[in-house]
């Protein structure tokens, strides 16, 4: 049998049998992920979404060291159940300055894509510090620790610069004062929180988010970037329809 | 056989002249070099989770010099070029068990916690909370337990069908610890917070380096006992393992691409992000199944179940056919996991195409190993051993049937964020990953302690039996809540509105998580039981009440 003969050419080069497997797996990758870097539609053209304040950084980070993303996803599929319990769909342009995505794949709790804004601060820090206290039926861990974990944001500025070497747009001035933004943002004693405001949009959320005007916690942190998850899109200027947002 | 000869050089010409040890020199400078830099992340190190790496990469850098210089020096590194390489495939069968009782214990106690909420939650301390110990779970079962399976299984079949032993001297050594230092290393590091944050490539950027460096050294030592094999042909469980350690390369590097905060800091952000990010996930996590969990566990039944069975591979052509397809097709099937989401719809139907196509390739490995009992089908009867592989077998058959049907979008619709998918991957993990595993560990353990057979057979149907009940529970707990909840999002009431909010669709799931911990706990008891036979098996002990004219002999 000639597929027999042929195939023993594989069979005794092992160069020959390892390159005709790189060539036999490449191609799925090369079709599916590369177009998404060059095809301009793959990302909407939205009104909004700017990068995460230090602040949120450090709350996304804590995010995704406590594994959130294994109960809880970020992105509402365009199903009309899904619109109805959480809101507009997910776009890709509201993802693109996570690294790591968490869209996630399981949802033991809700979905969180648009969660920013729905519950007050003090609910957020009550279910976070107990999520039984004002949910029973929740499976939720408890995350009171994150009260007494004070930011040590020293290193902040690195992180910045790391987002920026691989395309996020903070500016030299965002770079340089990171640190402060940090305290500003969680409206510490004797910070400016308008120069950060100004800096990233207009719109960010300046408050003390934990209930602890003395200290920075990582509590603020994870709260802050819960209150900003799903709010940058300005739906209003937002055409879904339009042909350049169809894909 | 005197020193002369026990001291062999490499096979290979040109790596080396005869009687130098260039393997040694490499593994010496690796543990020295990393020992440097260990030290340095210590001293410099931005948070708590690098210096925890860094005292644990140290440690085991230290040792591993200690272990070369005290090994050097009482003449235990000779490499015997006449002999195969069993000690190391020893450790891998210890490791493999050790890590599956483990992997699969940590997956119990998660399983109380989504049942029994306040089950090991400590307020004070974020280290046994669920978001935390289910990558322990995911990585110590398919990294740790599967890893150090295929590890194992792939040096034996490697040695046996070449008929040569390993290639590297001391490498496939630092195959082995390298690989359980990624391990450790990674456990460890979810535990202190530290992780990449994608599914099944948590390992932090060092951790991902230092797999890169371990895994260059197992594809070195693979291809190099292929290089100086005694038989014209590689047999095709070897063509396998090969996909399945190139491949797994090439998904690693990708998908792990990242630029760490600082040198001294634990915490990288990955080279995606958004929308792309997804689908390198994917594609990465979809292909960790296809090539990890598949593509080697194929390899393991390609050797394992002919031998046992003792009758050929079913059809030649059949393992051609399906092998070059089912690499192919696997690669594009990532996808599938992101219907409906903001990935552009034509990547989502290219996914889900090849998809439904790859349920073909899928079942042609299944018919290739069933069908290879052609003849010896009541074996199954007597041999407990061969019936844990052929139940592998069929595992894999029903999870590669129903993975197709819920890569379809409607279906996936409904499936997909719910425990059907979480049913889905464990009767693949339980059913065929773990049953074949199992099987390779029963028939490797007589084979290299020497031992005539295994200690009992009785312990082994009890396993088999506790493992398919298991599995059962599981799986079918899962496929009600799943279905159920699903339905219960999209469900709507007489006058239009969302018939429950998100917490009753919670507290539905109490009783199906319940028995989904039960049938894990089954699973993982016979995965215990199975301990205590191969380690009794190592000893050299044979059941009294198993008189061995009636038991199989292995």
């Amino acid at each position: 049998m000639n597929l027999i003969k042929n195939h023993g050419i594989f069979e005794k080069n092992s160069w020959i049998l390892g390159l005709g497997i790189v060539g036999a797996v490449i191609w799925g990758g090369l079709v599916q992920i590369a177009p998404l870097f060059f095809i301009e539609s793959t990302i909407e053209k939205v009104d909004g979404v700017r990068p995460y304040t230090p602040l949120e950084l450090i709350g996304r980070n804590v995010y995704v060291r406590e594994g959130c993303y294994t109960c809880h996803s970020q992105m509402v599929r365009s199903l009309r159940d899904e619109v109805e319990r959480y809101g507009h769909y997910s776009l890709a342009a509201e993802s693109m300055y996570d690294r790591p995505f968490q869209w996630g794949s399981k949802r033991t709790g809700p979905d969180l894509a648009r969660v920013g804004g729905k519950y007050s601060d003090g609910w957020q820090v009550q279910h976070l510090t107990n999520p039984r206290s004002v949910v029973p039926e929740s499976v939720m861990p408890p995350y009171e620790f994150l009260k007494g974990k004070v930011i040590d944001a020293k290193y902040i500025a690195d992180d910045l610069k790391a987002n920026k070497l691989l395309g996020v747009p903070y500016t030299d001035k965002d770079i340089a004062n990171a640190q402060a933004d940090v305290a500003a943002q969680a409206a510490a004693p004797d910070t400016d929180g308008a120069d950060l405001n100004s800096r990233y949009g207009g719109k960010v959320n300046v408050r003390d988010f934990d209930g602890n005007a003395k200290e920075v916690t990582e509590m603020d942190a994870l709260v802050a970037y819960l209150q900003v998850l799903g709010t940058m899109v300005d739906f209003k200027t937002y055409e879904p329809k339009k042909a350049e947002n169809l894909r | 056989m005197t020193n002369a000869t026990t001291s062999a050089p490499l096979q290979l010409k040109g790596f080396g002249k005869p009687g130098s040890r260039p393997d040694i020199l490499v593994v010496s400078v690796i543990c020295v070099l990393g020992l440097l830099w260990a030290i340095s992340a210590a001293a410099f190190s931005h948070d708590l989770g690098m210096s925890v790496l860094a005292y644990i990469f140290a440690g085991a850098f230290a040792l591993g010099i200690f272990a070369i210089s005290f090994a050097g020096s009482k003449g235990l590194l000779a490499n015997d070029d006449s002999k195969y390489m069993d000690g190391v495939l020893k450790a891998g069968v210890i490791a493999s068990t050790f890590w599956g009782v483990v992997g699969m214990l940590v997956g119990v106690i998660i399983a109380s916690q989504l049942a029994f909420p306040e089950f090991l939650y400590f307020k004070e301390l974020g280290f046994l909370n669920f978001g935390r110990l289910r990558p322990i779970h995911t990585s110590g079962v398919i990294f740790a337990f599967g890893g150090n399976v295929l590890i194992s299984t792939s040096f034996y079949v490697v040695q046996r069908t070449c008929r040569t032993r390993m290639f590297g001297g001391l490498l496939p050594w630092f195959v082995f610890w390298g690989y359980n230092l990624v391990i450790v290393t990674a456990a460890t590091g979810y535990l202190f917070g530290v992780t990449g944050g994608q599914e099944y490539a948590e390992p932090n950027w060092v951790v991902d380096l230092w797999l890169t460096i371990v895994w260059v050294a197992y594809l070195v030592v693979f291809l190099g006992t292929l290089w100086k094999r005694k038989e014209p042909h590689i047999y095709v469980a070897n063509w396998f393992y090969l996909a399945f350690i190139i491949t797994i390369a090439i998904l690693h590097l990708v998908n792990n691409a990242a630029v760490p905060a600082s040198p001294w800091s634990s915490k990288a952000y990955s080279a995606f992000a958004g929308v792309q990010n997804a689908m390198t996930q994917w594609w990465y996590g979809h292909n960790a199944v296809g090539f990890f969990l598949t593509a080697g566990f194929l390899g393991i039944m390609y050797y394992f179940v002919p031998k046992r069975a003792e009758r050929p591979v079913y059809s030649y052509q059949l393992s051609i056919i399906h092998f070059w397809a089912l690499i192919f097709t696997y690669m594009w099937a990532g996808p599938h996991h992101l219907h409906y989401t903001a990935l552009p719809q034509w990547v989502q139907t290219l996914g889900m195409t090849f998809s439904i196509i790859l349920w073909m390739p899928s079942w042609g490995g299944m018919i290739n190993g069933l069908m290879t009992l052609s003849g010896a089908w009541d074996k199954l009867r007597t041999d407990p051993v061969l019936r844990m592989l052929v139940a592998s077998v069929a595992f894999y058959g029903m999870s590669t049937f129903e993975g197709p049907a819920m890569s379809i979008r409607a279906v996936n619709a409904l499936s997909h964020y719910t425990d059907w998918t979480v049913g889905h991957v464990h009767s693949g993990a339980l059913g065929w990953v773990g049953m074949v595993s199992f099987g390779a560990l029963y028939c490797m353990t007589p084979w290299l302690w020497r031992r005539e057979r295994l200690y009992s057979m009785k312990l082994v149907e009890t396993h088999f039996w506790l493992a398919t009940i298991g599995i059962l529970f599981y799986i079918t707990a899962m496929w009600v809540s799943g279905i159920m909840q699903g339905l219960m999002w999209r469900a709507y009431n007489e006058y239009g509105f969302l018939q429950y909010s998100f917490v009753e669709t919670v507290k539905a799931m109490k009783p199906y998580y319940i028995i989904r911990a039960l049938g894990g706990l089954l699973f993982t008891a016979g995965a215990a039981v199975m301990a205590y036979n191969l380690w009794r098996t190592a000893k050299g002990d044979i059941s009294v009440k198993e008189p061995l004219a009636k038991a199989q002999v292995a």
